[in-house]
């Protein structure tokens, strides 16, 4: 919850919410990018961010995102994140 | 120094290694009488011991594990909160998986969930926020946690949410901050602390200057740091210096993420949606001054501790926590993990009696998970027993 997981916007989907789709280690999601947004939205598409609870919090360069999405493998954090998304799924299709 | 090499830049880790020895050297600190640096933040504690920092560093250097966790300081009290509000009536209760866990004092969420209560699992409020558009029949409550890189994405759900004119999302606000707990510590004068590592990610939502206090009142270096293991090292090795060169001062190893003064659209959210509660309670530490977060009046239509009126909206409280439980002073770097009398006896991560042995940033998962269980088997406290981390090398990084 309180490490962020790179991940790289590849679309923007709501621009009214500033909602965008990220590509996390291969899942897709949807993102907020309130935090990150310049006046042009689709500048970002293409760039990577570090991503907490659905939130793109920073920008960052290609580089400290492989570095970054390491640690957290290592740690077990990304795959902790991957899990959540995917529960995440299930509760919105309404399994309790 | 086994180890290093699994380390993405080995040459790197073991220089700064070398240093770090030195400047140890320099101020005279030995395993005896140790240099005291906390790491705020449970994602360095883990980081710490996933890599065996604490074994390949100089043994003049002692880590503190803090309470930068937000799951294991959450009290006993509040996890029976959510309990009580998941059990209303037509309410969907949202958390994210890491607060499944926690005891409370009756029953956990994950046991509450088993009993039939409507408690889901969420990776973000943002999914709360759609099962209230999908739910309007339902009451969407949000168990709001964390320090302040989660807070401003509550704050953020909460102004969609009155934009979009919804009446059945609330959130549960558990929201706490890092300076107020560490300006405790410090004032604690049982505490032995030479310097902090900072929490890289909370700095990247408020930026650096929140610490300056450390520096220029208590005279201590903080270095705010990444999470890789040679930023750690290299933060290590900046407090050091500062000892050295008799400086105390606010220094930012991760800048590559962390500006100066943080995110200013997080900054305004949580400015906009929150204000400071006069106290908050902490798991192990007690009520601390202004560290916890509220919903202004003016968004109390998405407050669930006011739709419920529960929690602090219900008037002072204070429930004890369990017995022979050692959380407090294990938070507060007084004993280690290995030293309280629960641990691995009856308390373990399948079934926790404390919080810091559910999530696996806490000091005692982390302990129980990276060989703690051996060394603890090996100072006598534990039986010896054939556990799955029993493998050769107590600090073997799995
Ligand atoms: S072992 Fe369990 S009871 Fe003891 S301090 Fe750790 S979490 Fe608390």
């Amino acid at each position: 919850m309180c490490l962020g997981i790179p991940g790289q916007i590849i679309a923007i989907t709501d621009a009214g919410r500033l909602m965008a789709m990220a590509e996390v280690s291969g899942v897709r999601r949807e993102v907020n990018v309130a935090c990150v947004a310049g006046n042009d939205l689709s500048a970002l598409v293409g760039q990577w961010t570090l991503i907490h609870v659905g939130f793109a919090m920073s920008l960052i360069d290609a580089d400290e995102a492989a570095a970054t999405l390491a640690v957290l493998r290592d740690l077990g954090e990304a795959q902790e994140a991957l899990d959540q998304m995917r529960a995440a799924d299930a509760a919105l299709a309404g399994a309790p | 120094m086994k180890y290093v090499s699994e380390f993405r830049d080995p040459v790197a880790a073991r220089a700064l290694l070398s240093a770090i020895a030195a400047r140890a050297d320099q101020i005279g600190a030995t395993r005896a009488q140790p240099v005291h640096i906390m790491e705020i933040c449970g994602g360095h504690t883990h980081s710490i011991f996933r890599y065996g920092l604490d074994k390949l560093i100089h043994p003049g250097v002692a880590f503190i594990h803090g309470p930068g966790c937000p799951v294991c300081v959450l009290p006993m009290a509040r996890v029976d909160e959510c309990v009580q509000i998941a059990e209303q009536p037509g309410v969907i209760f949202t958390t994210f998986g890491d607060a499944m866990r926690v005891p409370g004092h009756r029953c956990s969420l994950m046991q509450a969930k088993a009993a039939g209560a409507d408690i889901r699992m969420v990776y973000s409020p943002l999914d709360a926020l759609e099962l209230a558009r999908r739910n309007p029949d339902r009451q969407v409550v949000f168990f709001g946690l964390g320090f302040e890189t989660t807070t401003p994405s509550t704050a953020l759900c909460i102004q969609q949410a009155a934009r979009e004119g919804l009446t059945n999302f609330s959130i549960f606000c558990n929201h706490i901050t890092v300076p107020e707990p560490i300006r405790a510590l410090l004032g604690d004068p049982d505490m032995v602390l030479d310097g902090f590592i900072g929490p890289g990610h909370v700095s990247m939502v408020i930026g650096i200057h929140p610490y300056d206090f450390i520096a220029q009142e208590f005279r201590k270096p903080i270095v705010v740091a990444g999470f890789e293991p040679t930023d750690l090292l290299q933060s290590v090795l900046m407090v050091l210096t500062q000892i050295a060169e008799g400086r105390a001062a606010v220094e930012n190893q991760y800048a590559r993420v962390v500006p100066e003064h943080g995110n200013p659209v997080s900054l305004a959210a949580m400015a906009d949606v929150y204000e400071k509660r006069p106290s908050f309670e902490w798991r192990g530490l007690g009520e601390i001054d202004a560290s916890g977060l509220r919903i202004r009046a003016k968004y109390a239509a998405f407050d669930a501790e006011e739709k419920f009126g529960i929690g602090y909206a219900a008037g002072p409280r204070n429930v004890p926590e369990p017995e022979g439980c050692a959380c407090g002073a294990v938070m507060t770097g007084r004993i280690k993990p290995t030293a309280c009398p629960q641990f691995g006896r009856g308390c373990t991560p399948e079934m926790p009696l404390g919080a810091l042995m559910v999530s696996s940033e806490g000091a005692c998962a982390a302990y129980w998970q990276y060989g703690g269980q051996r060394a603890a088997a090996e100072e006598g406290a534990l039986p010896p027993s054939p556990v799955p981390g029993d493998s050769p090398g107590i600090f073997d990084p799995r």
